[in-house]
């Protein structure tokens, strides 16, 4: 199924948490909506849930306009941050809710309700659990249980809230690999919300990253990671390092000097702007007189394989600070003076 | 080594003395105004005998007076449980405009002497008021009634299953209710199947106490029964009468029952409370 988000605003209290938002879906899709809190991502899932109204705009699922259409009519799976999970209902009765509380006519019969809750139990691992009830369960597992119980009624979207959020790293992990491997037997249009980049790019075909009530970016993990096509992006997705710099005569230039970098097409040709760069796209500079940022290592530390060290490359009067990786022969002892240029960035204009 | 670590004492408890002196002072008091009062209630009653005891339960004014006393138990309680569900309701998990207002309102009949409960009921229902000629000459009889009597105590009750109810709905917050709206609960669904079972002790432990204040008020009823024996004397009332004239034994034995409500209910209380402590502290933060 379709969903198409179509500039939709939203409103509490006056206070925007949404602004013009427009996002469409493809069916089959794992989307992620990504950003740090206070960014609307889980809002955007509960509009499109149908658990909050919009205060303009409209979501299509497929041709039809499910705008004011409520939460029963748009059929869809949401699974909770928390879980919800019904305490005082075994987790069978739990997963076969959805088809007890159906009207008479719509209604399958006890049997096949039984059938049904065998079958999702076997499909979220937990065959044999179906008597027990919710808090005799790991987190995990209430985890399985709160998707199975929204995969009952066979929902058209399945939405998830933070799906991995209140797990431990280890849970986390195992977790979202089976989760793409469901999504992937199932094929349903799945959404969730995560403000874990990690997860994100990992599980998600695409991603749609979001800031103060507005949709940043939406593209595939590559897309996002290696051309953020905005200054947020760049410093939310991964580690980076920004730099104020000019662009002058065709070079860019930090605090006056050569950098030994000139922008690229599309950058902004002359005026002030920011240098984005990754840790790790960085090459050290030997020949003392070719042009290149300069610094002290302020601290340095070994991390795993590499090590990263944090470099003063401003002036006494106004420090500014970059993490770079340096050759683990490098040296990188405090005070050292390091001479270094990105091979990667992205200029933003002021 | 055992006397070392004997030594030791929490930063939070005080020497011995302190705190033997204090637990002492607490039995002491507890035993002086509410163990003694309480056993002397059944001594007083049975002072002649069980079958003097018993024979005041044989008297028709006594009886009528159990029975009234019920009856106002039975309408007053479901109506303050239906209104404390959807007070509770409202409170917990709408947002709207006097929401405050009506949390305070729902706390106004603790705060306002029993007295003045039924005196309101006097000045409005009352042969001087404005109403008072328009029920008369339609017949409609409320005060020093049972109508005006079960007013009363609906009014003094009514805040026991709401403040109960606010804080634990409160805390469980609308997580549940989402998921079955979400699954195609329709609303009467969600609140049958999700919301009550997650407030039925809840709501039982408010039952329990609005119970024991209906059947046990006095001030509020007082003034509006007009204390006819037989016809609108409920159970505290018939005490008093009974005392008045001097007739211990009956007055003491029906006090015994009401003290044995009382007992009852407190012992449901502390079970419902060691069983479902967690569900019923929610209720109690206030």
């Amino acid at each position: 199924m379709d969903v198409s988000v179509r500039n939709i605003r939203k409103e509490f209290d006056r206070y925007p948490a949404l602004n013009d938002v427009s996002l469409d879906i493809r069916s089959g899709e794992l989307i992620a909506l990504l950003g740090p809190s206070g960014s609307g991502k889980t809002t955007l899932l509960r509009l499109i849930a149908g658990l909050e109204q919009p205060t303009l705009g409209s979501i299509f699922f497929g041709e039809e306009d499910a705008s004011h259409k409520s939460v029963q009519e748009r059929h869809v799976g949401f699974v909770f941050q928390h879980y919800a999970l019904f305490r005082h209902m075994t987790v069978a009765d739990n997963i076969a809710f959805g088809l007890t509380v159906r009207t008479r006519s719509e209604r399958p019969p006890k049997a096949e309700i039984r059938r049904r809750v065998e079958e999702l139990l076997d499909m979220v691992h937990l065959s044999g659990l179906g008597k027990r009830y919710p808090n005799q369960l790991s987190g995990g597992q209430r985890q399985r249980v709160a998707l199975a119980r929204a995969m009952a009624i066979e929902p058209r979207v399945l939405l998830l809230d933070e799906p991995f959020g209140a797990l431990d790293a280890k849970v986390r992990k195992e977790l979202r690999r089976w989760l793409r491997e469901f999504h992937d037997r199932t094929g349903h249009t799945t959404v969730f919300v995560t403000h874990d980049q990690e997860e994100a790019l990992e599980l998600a075909d695409r991603v749609v990253v979001m800031s103060q009530g507005k949709i940043e970016q939406v593209g595939s993990s590559d897309d996002v990671y290696d051309r953020p096509n905005s200054p947020f992006v760049f410093s939310f997705i991964g580690d980076s390092a920004s730099l104020p710099v000019t662009v002058e005569e065709g070079g860019i230039r930090f605090e006056g000097k050569e950098t030994g970098i000139a922008p690229g097409a599309g950058d902004i040709a002359a005026g002030e702007g920011t240098l984005f760069f990754r840790p790790q796209d960085v090459a050290l500079v030997t020949d003392p007189a070719a042009p290149a940022l300069e610094g002290r290592v302020a601290t340095s530390r070994r991390l795993a394989g590499t090590r990263i060290a944090d470099i003063d490359v401003g002036t006494p009067e106004r420090p500014h600070h970059v993490e770079i990786e340096v050759p683990l022969d490098a040296n990188a002892a405090g005070g050292a003076s390091i001479r270094f240029r990105p091979t990667r960035w992205k200029l933003f204009g002021a | 080594m055992a006397h070392e670590i004997r030594r030791f004492r929490s930063p939070t408890t005080e020497a011995p003395l302190a705190r033997y002196g204090l637990m002492a002072l607490a039995f002491l008091f507890l035993a002086l105004f509410l163990i003694l009062p309480l056993a002397a209630v059944f001594i007083e009653a049975f002072r002649k005998g069980v079958g003097e005891f018993l024979a005041a339960f044989g008297d028709p004014d006594t009886l009528a007076a159990i029975r009234l006393t019920l009856l106002v138990a039975v309408i007053a309680v479901p109506l303050n449980l239906v209104f404390g569900v959807a007070a509770a309701w409202a409170i917990a998990k709408f947002e709207f405009k006097g929401k405050a207002f009506l949390t305070t309102l729902i706390d106004l009949p603790f705060s306002v002497s029993p007295v003045i409960s039924g005196l309101v009921y006097v000045l409005l229902f009352g042969s001087a008021s404005m109403l008072g000629p328009w029920l008369k000459s339609h017949g409609i009889e409320i005060l020093f009634a049972v109508p005006g009597i079960v007013l009363a105590t609906i009014f003094v009750t009514f805040p026991f299953v709401a403040r109960e109810l606010i804080p634990l709905m409160q805390d469980q917050g609308t997580g549940d209710e989402e998921a079955a709206l979400s699954l195609g609960a329709s609303g009467w669904q969600t609140f049958r199947y999700v919301t009550l079972p997650n407030i039925r002790w809840g709501l039982l432990y408010g039952v329990l106490l609005c119970n024991a204040r209906a059947m046990g008020e006095f001030g509020a009823v007082s003034v509006v029964s007009g204390r006819i024996r037989g016809l609108t004397n409920t159970m505290p009332l018939h005490v008093e009468i009974l005392y008045n004239e001097y007739n211990f034994v009956a007055a003491f034995a029906v006090a015994s029952l009401l003290a044995g409500l009382a007992l009852v209910t407190l012992v449901v209380k502390t079970l419902l409370e060691l069983r479902y402590g967690a569900e019923i502290a929610a209720g109690r933060k206030h």
